[in-house]
């Protein structure tokens, strides 16, 4: 099972994540060899065994439908990179 | 050779809760920009999803009223992909398992039938923000205070065979849902968003390959963007062509869906359960209190009007169209003709509103006052046209039905001696119409009723005049 | 009294006696990280005019005759923690400029109990990594060997207790990352039962397997410190709702019939001699107190790090997709189009690491592989818990090596990310099951590096754990040497 460059190509596409051509080769052969330490997992005896998704045995609580937060507009956006007339800026996406 | 059209239906209405379903952020339409947010909502670094009890039961609720099967348990599940107006770069939604199972909505036809339209699923997901486009040159704008709005999405089955059955099952729908007020319905705001999935079969073939028509937010819209894509596969498959499944948009100008660039472009969605959240487990005890606080829905309404207020099907299902009309109704028919309130609503306050440009939630004219006004026809103190007038000045410019009679003096004229003096006079001065009307033109009685009514300005009682005349004219 | 030397309880008794002021305590503290910080880039952020208003209030509140064991008392969070109007920024350059809005319920906790926040620690980067050299702003160093790891991801916090530039600190452990740094540092430290502590404002890494806790020089220190930090919190969903407990009012309970597991597992081939035997003599220790001592088997430890190496990053890559360059990020400069900003600002504000596991993440769960790595993970996560359980049926607490070696040197593992992966192999099944674990000291090697032992219990037996750490260390002192920068006399 190879961790090819197509793979990771098409992978950093998936996660947003811009990847130099030159790193390309190096970043395939680490996630290949993590993938074969992964791998063993494969040969695991698992017939019937349920899938833990959570330690807790517990379940969703619900929240009363009350409004309670305040405005809070010009805090939450104080990190913003980009911002005007209270909206978040990014390059115009055409659709 | 026949196509035939396969139609399922996607809809996503937006549950009218106070507050956003994993966080307490107020819901309210048209707030300035991002003042309706928080760290959870805004997907702040450390922030946590808690869900939302009412927007559990809302679900529960269309669950019940479309007779689906109610999951006890369900799983919210993250839906991964990158776009500026969905902050944590996932949507909550469900996957695997949904709230609501398999159900269904019976829907009338235009010929009279009804048609079962199956409903493959409804679950809960987040809506996600708004991106403005226009705002600045160059840029795109992001408001998130829709981000984390419930959303309920109802999955029909593809069971509809053509534009009206699709109109119809979306109509259906939309009043269902403000039937059990759990969402406003308002399609101009977005709050009930319908996708389309169209494709061509030749009729006993296996379904065909779809296309996606993505938020038709109007029922003419729903109807043209299906007969458009109708033609535009046949065009395609006539000449040899196949269908490409993607997503389209409708241009309502143009009366044309075109093909949506990339947005949705080999989208892989990475579904996993979301570990943020539990398992959302209820018992039958919630069920039930969902189940007893529902209210009499559509159908059962319609058929209790036909039965208690014999009611013609027609009429019964105009009346119950929407909850606020039907309860308008019931008032207006305590201690009046069944059938008079029906076509008086139906007719002249439905007229009226439209006319207006009004919807029944802001009818100037309360119930009370348009059976008042019905019972003064009954019992004889105005006539119908006068009634008819009385109801266009109290819509107009309101006012109390007995005060506007007594100052505008409208009371019927019913004294047969009054009456008889009207029609010695009419007869008096025509007498060329009653050599006339005594000679055999017996169309000439309705001139004569007619003058009556005029000389009386409309109040002397039509049956009366109508009968004393008669019996004056006979020769 | 040496301030930097005195426990928690020293410390309370101190300022109640008003030996020592809440402001004094926290201007001596303070000198110190001014002094020893440049060596060891424990911290990140040193907040000091806040710490010292901090602390002005607290000797209020003693004056006023309150009486909290952590009233007026120095520490420092994990910079995981978002700390309202103070960056946070959680080692990384997407962050770097981050001033968080909200506080954490953690933090809320200790402020609320009178605790002054110094400032931010050092950490891996999103908490990824077990040395504390993948953090933006530099490696953190070990006290005990300038040139060697502290362990990871908590490094600051073990480094920062273990020079005695605070005497507590939280941190946060997914796959070990308290317990290993306490181990190479030579403190105390404590990973609680899962859903006892909100992650609410714990920016995540893996949900289902992070928890907030406390490190300290001692176990007692550490119970004081986690019952203040323990207890359910409506705005964590994953919070449990018994999750409060006492655990300072049963720390001396005798360890008489106590009943040990040790697995063999844990004491096969890539463990170093030298930690074996220093854990070997720690349980005998405790068998001296009049623990039963025997056996247990883990079989499905061995697959522990495969597991963890699927579900960690696949939940990672959906936890730090946030971090986009839209609202509040490091984001590229010079952006053509949307694409382009989520790009480039994800390479550069990444760094390699986090790139790392994003991408191993995105990859378990991306179509065709989700059955085959996600799912399965989950079915083998499923076992590991079994193990774990059909063990505590015959045993109460699980005792072994937290680590295979002592601290490594900076740079040995850095180019080999599976090494590194490997080297969590005794404290990562703790996490895919939730169950509480801590490690406490218990030797040195031969070059005088901190040898730490781990001890494992069921669900809700946190107070279990510190009772038997807090009585191994009444027995012993390695939990009192301290290394030859701490005692620097400054």
């Amino acid at each position: 099972m190879a961790f090819d460059a197509e793979a990771v190509i098409r992978t950093a596409h998936l996660a947003r994540i811009s990847l130099p051509a030159a790193e390309v080769p190096a970043v395939a052969e680490q996630l290949e060899r993590i993938m074969e330490m992964v791998e063993a997992l494969r040969n695991v005896p698992t017939e019937g065994v349920g899938s833990m998704a959570h330690p807790l045995d517990l379940e969703q609580p619900l929240r009363p439908d009350i409004a309670q937060n305040p405005d809070r507009r010009e805090a939450l956006m104080q990190n913003a990179p980009a911002a005007r007339d209270g909206l978040f800026l990014v390059p115009k996406v055409i659709e | 050779m026949e196509w035939e059209v396969v139609i399922g239906l996607e809809v996503h209405a937006q549950l009218n809760t106070a507050t956003k379903i994993f966080c307490a952020c107020p819901t309210v339409f048209g707030a300035a920009p991002n003042t309706q947010t928080c760290p959870v909502c805004l997907a702040l670094p450390g922030a946590l999803p808690v869900l939302n009890a009412a927007a559990v039961d809302k679900a529960i609720a269309l669950g019940l009223a479309v007779n689906a099967r109610i999951n006890r348990r369900s799983v919210f599940a993250r839906k991964n992909y990158f776009y500026p107006d969905l902050p944590k770069g996932y949507q909550i939604s469900q996957y695997e398992l949904p709230i609501v199972g398999q159900g269904q909505l019976t829907i009338a036809l235009a010929d009279g039938r009804e048609k079962v339209v199956g409903i493959t699923r409804a679950h809960l997901e987040e809506d996600a923000g708004k991106s403005l486009h226009e705002a600045f040159p160059g840029q795109t704008g992001i408001d998130l205070n829709r981000a984390g709005t419930p959303l309920l999405e109802i999955v029909s089955e593809p069971d509809m065979r053509s534009p009206a059955e699709a109109v119809a099952y979306l109509k259906k729908l939309h009043a269902l849902v403000r039937y059990l007020d759990i969402c406003d319905g308002n399609m101009q705001e977005g709050s009930f968003r319908c996708d389309a999935n169209v494709s061509l079969r030749r009729p006993g073939a296996p379904f065909g390959t779809r296309a996606e028509v993505k938020n038709l937010n109007s029922f003419r819209f729903l109807e043209k963007a299906i007969e458009y894509e109708m033609e535009r596969q046949r065009d395609i498959l006539e000449s040899g062509g196949k269908i490409i499944q993607e997503t389209r948009l409708f241009d309502a100008n143009k009366g044309e869906t075109r093909s949506m660039r990339s947005k949705e472009e080999a989208n892989d969605y990475r579904y996993f359960p979301d570990p943020d959240l539990l398992p959302l487990v209820f018992d039958e005890a919630r069920i039930a209190s969902v189940r007893a606080s529902l209210p009499e829905l559509p159908d059962a309404k319609r058929d209790r009007f036909m039965q208690q207020y014999g009611l013609p099907a027609y009429d019964a299902g105009v009346l119950t169209a929407s909850r606020a009309v039907a309860d308008y109704y019931e008032t207006v028919a305590m201690g009046v003709d069944a059938k008079m309130a029906a076509n008086w609503v139906m007719g002249d306050l439905l007229g009226a509103l439209n006319k207006a440009g009004l919807e029944m939630e802001s009818c100037p004219v309360a119930a009370e006052k348009l059976r008042t006004l019905l019972q003064r026809i009954g019992d004889q103190t105005i006539s119908g046209k006068i009634a008819k007038d009385l109801f266009e000045m109290i819509f107009a410019e309101g006012g109390e039905v007995d005060a506007i009679i007594a100052s505008r003096g409208l009371r019927q004229i019913t004294d047969s001696g009054a009456i008889a003096g009207l029609i010695d006079e009419i007869i008096g001065a025509n007498p060329q119409q009653v050599a006339d009307y005594r000679g055999g033109r017996d169309k000439l009685l309705a001139f004569f009723v007619g003058q009556v009514m005029k000389a009386s300005k409309g109040k002397a009682n039509p049956d009366q005049v109508n009968a004393l005349l008669r019996e004056k004219l006979k020769a | 009294m040496d301030l930097s030397e005195a426990s928690l309880r020293e410390l309370r008794d101190a300022l109640r006696s008003r030996r020592v002021s809440a402001q004094e305590l926290t201007r001596f503290y303070l000198d110190r990280v001014a002094a020893h910080n440049p060596a060891l880039n424990a911290f990140i952020t040193v907040t000091e005019a806040a710490a010292l208003a901090a602390a002005a209030a607290a000797d209020g509140r003693l004056a006023a005759g309150e009486e909290g064991a952590l009233l007026g008392i120095p520490m420092a969070h994990k910079d995981i923690f978002c700390t309202a109007g103070v960056r946070t920024t959680c080692a990384s350059r997407m962050l770097e400029r981050f001033t968080a809005p909200y506080n954490a319920t953690v933090v809320e906790c200790l402020q609320a109990a009178g605790m002054v926040m110094l400032g931010k620690l050092n950490m891996d980067e999103f908490a990824m990594g077990s040395s504390n050299e993948t953090s933006h702003f530099g490696a953190v160093h070990n006290p005990w060997d300038l040139q060697r790891v502290p362990g990871g991801s908590s490094g600051g916090s073990a480094a920062a207790v273990a020079a005695r530039l605070v005497p507590a600190a939280t941190g946060t452990d997914t796959g070990g990352s308290i317990r290993q740094p306490a181990a190479l540092c030579g403190v105390t430290g404590i990973k609680p039962t899962y859903g006892r502590v909100s992650r609410y404002g714990m920016i995540a890494f893996a949900s289902s397997l992070d928890q907030g806790g406390p490190l300290a020089k001692t176990a007692e220190d550490c119970a004081l410190l986690l019952e203040a930090m323990v207890g359910h919190d409506p705005r964590d969903a994953t919070s449990h709702p018994e999750a409060a407990g006492v655990f300072a009012a049963t720390l001396d309970a005798p360890l008489q019939g106590l009943r040990v597991g040790v697995p063999e597992e844990f004491f096969g081939a890539g463990l170093d001699p030298e930690v074996a035997a220093a854990v070997e003599a720690g349980i005998r220790v405790l068998a001296a107190q009049g623990a039963v001592i025997k056996s247990i088997h883990l079989p499905n430890n061995a697959h522990a790090v495969s597991t963890y190496y699927v579900l960690a990053p696949a939940e990672a890559s959906s936890n730090l997709a946030r971090f986009d360059g839209v609202r509040y990020t490091y984001r590229a400069a010079g952006v053509e189009d949307l694409t382009d900003l989520y790009q480039r600002s994800r390479y550069e504000g990444f760094g390699a690491e986090v790139r790392r596991r994003i991408l191993i993440g995105t990859y378990v769960l991306s179509a065709g592989y989700y059955d085959a790595y996600y799912l399965k993970a989950q079915q083998v996560r499923s076992l590991i818990r079994e193990d774990f359980r059909q063990a505590f049926a015959d045993v109460d607490v699980i005792v072994g090596p937290t680590t295979p070696t002592a601290a490594f040197a900076l740079g040995d593992k850095a180019q080999d990310p599976v090494a590194m992966y490997l080297a969590d192999i005794y404290t990562i099944a703790v996490n895919l099951a939730g169950i509480p674990a801590m490690s406490i000291p218990c030797g040195f090697t031969a070059g005088g590096l901190p040898i730490g032992m781990q001890l494992m219990g069921n669900y809700f037996t946190d107070g279990l754990l510190l009772n038997v750490a807090h009585r191994f260390q009444q027995e012993t002192d390695w939990h009192r040497q301290r290394p030859a920068l701490a005692s620097a006399k400054e």
